[in-house]
């Protein structure tokens, strides 16, 4: 298993009210990533767990992209993969950034 | 130790246990006075509808007659069948059912106590030693969820692999030292001394109503988050509106 | 900061909760829809990662739920305490976490007394790579479900995803007050590999899907009587059908217990030698019994209404 950690300055802070939301499942070529509202506004972290080792420098690109695009100021976000490729990644990053974004009902 | 041995140290007064084709049915009497239900499964044979309804009947039979002593399961048993016809029927249902009837009766105070002297596995396990109050075993049992040759097809990882990695944790493995870090078996009796006399000191033991299995697992080091985990999940519900 | 309201996401691909289908939603997603809005509650959700300590030795990734939510909410307003299996994870096997999440959560009830429980099964049955652990939950889980339900609490059991409900799940549905399953739901306890492993493929074909489904399907169970009810694959059907067995089911007690041996030796005597479902369901007087597999959910429903064995009082 391989623990990555990514830090980043974001442009802004990702918009709305919820502290906390979900989403995906761990399962082949899936992943879930966990979303929380912990960090200042103008940063971001994205935290892998993974069984596939040696691919950081996939990682890192994935969550760069996502950074500079979703700009996810103020969020944790905790990954479990479960062996996805980069697209379904970078999927997941920005559900969950827009579920954290979404208006509680 | 035999099966006959077995029942001779359990009850040296006598005992009308019968052995048909693996089912076990009777009952004996007690050291301390009373008399014990008893059912079983020997000659490691697998549990199926046909076997399960059997030994289901036997503890209504003694719920119906207003029971109180203690019902001994005794077991040396394959896995549950595993047949086309014993799922069409819905084996589900009947290893349920046997369940059932041994909780229902040990929480109407006919205590349930599981001696496994033999093999058991899977769906035959928590059908009848798993479904007592207390179960303990003989030296020399050999209780398993699932074997290794078949872990291994199921994980694609070699016997050996499995092996060495037993070694770091008890909670995959088949073993009675396993079943019984993780809190499933209470302990291993002596068979060189009386049976009888060890089951009526287990029968006359504290044993206050309620599962303390996980809690044991975790004393035992085997499981080291069920019971935490557990009473952390009913505190907050019990909060929760 | 522990029971916490967590609001569980809708994807693009589920429409609404009348017509979403209940094979394809996540666990989270069954509990969302089914349950009234904003009325769920968590108990250890995933934020606090009380994640399997065991999977790491098989270098196998873990989910920060370990793969149940459980929680309470409301359903038209009656409170229930609910507990959905994540089938797509380790298909949705027992492990350590995952069984005393459960295990709690029925204690929880047993002491609470009044408020019924909704286990929505989709598993394959104990984790391996924490066999002892997972066997061990579920017997916890039997004795304590048991435990609540003498003391008059209702127990349902909702069927319906990619795992079904096997292995030490089975025994545990058979446990409940009631189960309801869908076409697509399966119950057993060995499942068609391991029957075709162990006896060979002419025992078991595991992949004549058409037999798998006949032996251990939604609709066998149905007509056999191992579920009370059977519903379309919708989670407004499985919502339904939980309020409408919550209030039927009767309390339980020696009387069930008898009932259930009944039921189930003249289930023997009728059907122990019947080679295949479709002997059963023609010994049953089934109108058109040929037809079953194929036909819709709807029909299947008026036809086991009308021929079916509903037995609320035998379980």
């Amino acid at each position: 298993m391989e623990t990555l950690s990514y830090r980043h300055k974001a442009q802004e802070r990702a918009a709305g009210s919820k502290s906390l939301a979900i989403i995906g499942v761990v399962a082949s070529g899936n992943l879930e990533v966990l979303v929380e509202r912990l960090l200042p506004d103008t940063e971001c972290q994205v935290d892998i767990n993974t069984a596939a080792e040696g691919f950081g420098a996939v990682w890192e690109a994935v969550v760069a992209d996502f950074v500079e695009r979703r700009s996810p100021g103020g969020l944790r976000l905790s990954v479990n993969d479960g062996g996805a490729r980069p697209d379904t990644v970078a999927l997941r990053l920005a559900q969950a950034v827009r579920l954290i974004e979404e208006e509680d009902r | 130790m035999t099966l006959d041995d077995m029942l001779a140290s359990l009850f040296p007064e006598g005992h009308d246990v019968r052995n048909d084709n693996g089912v076990l049915l009777g009952s004996g009497p007690l050291r301390g006075g009373g008399r014990a239900v008893v059912i079983g499964i020997a000659d490691r044979i697998a549990v199926g509808v046909d076997e399960a309804i059997r030994l289901s009947r036997h503890v209504l039979n003694a719920m119906e007659r207003g029971g109180t002593g203690p019902i001994l399961v005794l077991v040396d048993s394959d896995s549950q069948r595993m047949s086309k016809r014993d799922e069409l029927l819905g084996l589900n249902e009947f290893l349920a059912h046997l369940a059932k009837c041994l909780i229902y009766a040990d929480m109407q105070g006919c205590q349930t106590v599981g001696l496994l002297y033999g093999h058991s596995a899977a769906g035959a396990f928590l059908a009848t030693a798993l479904a007592t109050r207390v179960l303990v075993a003989l030296p020399g049992a050999e209780p398993e969820v699932m074997d290794l040759p078949s872990m291994s097809k199921v994980t694609k990882l070699s016997i050996d692999v499995l092996k060495e990695k037993a070694k770091s944790t008890p909670v995959f493995a088949p073993g009675l030292d396993n079943l019984a870090q993780t809190g499933a078996v209470l302990s291993t009796w002596d068979e060189k001394t009386s049976l009888a006399e060890q089951l009526q000191t287990l029968l006359g033991s504290d044993q206050d109503g309620g599962d303390r299995r996980d809690r044991l697992g975790k004393t035992r080091r085997g499981r080291p988050k069920a019971a935490d985990i557990a009473e952390r999940v009913h505190d907050l519900a019990l909060q929760s509106k | 900061m522990n029971a916490r309201k967590l609001e569980a996401p809708d994807v693009s691909r589920v429409a609404n909760s009348k017509t979403a289908s209940w094979y394809e939603a996540s666990a989270r997603q069954r509990v969302r829809l089914m349950l009234d809005a904003g009325s769920f509650q968590e108990f250890i959700g995933p934020e606090q990662r009380e994640q399997s300590p065991h999977l790491r030795v098989f270098d196998l990734p873990t989910q920060f739920d370990d793969g149940i939510v459980v929680g309470r909410g409301r359903i038209a307003g009656t409170p229930i305490f609910v507990a959905a299996q994540e089938g797509r994870f380790m298909g949705g096997a027992f492990g350590e976490v995952h069984g005393a999440k459960l295990t709690g959560l029925l204690r929880a009830a047993r002491d609470t007394k009044s408020v019924p429980v909704l286990i929505l099964f989709d598993t394959g049955g104990v984790r391996l790579q924490e066999a002892n652990a997972g066997e061990l939950a579920i017997a916890e889980i039997m004795r304590a479900l048991i435990e609540a339900r003498m003391a008059g609490v209702k127990i349902v059991g909702l069927i319906g995803g990619r795992a079904g409900c096997y292995g030490g799940g089975g025994l545990i549905a058979g446990c409940c007050s009631a189960l309801a399953v869908s076409e697509q739901g399966r119950i057993g306890v060995s499942g068609p590999e391991v029957i075709e492993t162990n006896r060979g493929v002419e025992e078991f074909d595991s992949r004549d899907r058409a037999l798998v489904w006949r032996t251990m399907g939604g609709k066998h169970r149905r007509l056999l009587g191992g579920a009370e009810a059977f519903v379309d694959d919708t989670i407004q059907s499985f919502r339904n059908i939980a309020l409408s067995l919550i209030g039927s089911v009767p309390s339980f007690g020696l009387d069930v217990l008898k009932a259930e041996q009944a039921r189930l030796e003249e289930r023997l005597q009728r059907f122990g030698t019947c080679a295949d479902a479709m002997d059963i369901w023609r010994a049953e007087d089934i109108f058109d019994a040929e037809a079953v597999p194929a036909i819709s959910s709807l029909d299947f429903m008026d036809l086991a209404n009308r021929d079916g064995e509903p037995r609320y009082d035998a379980r």
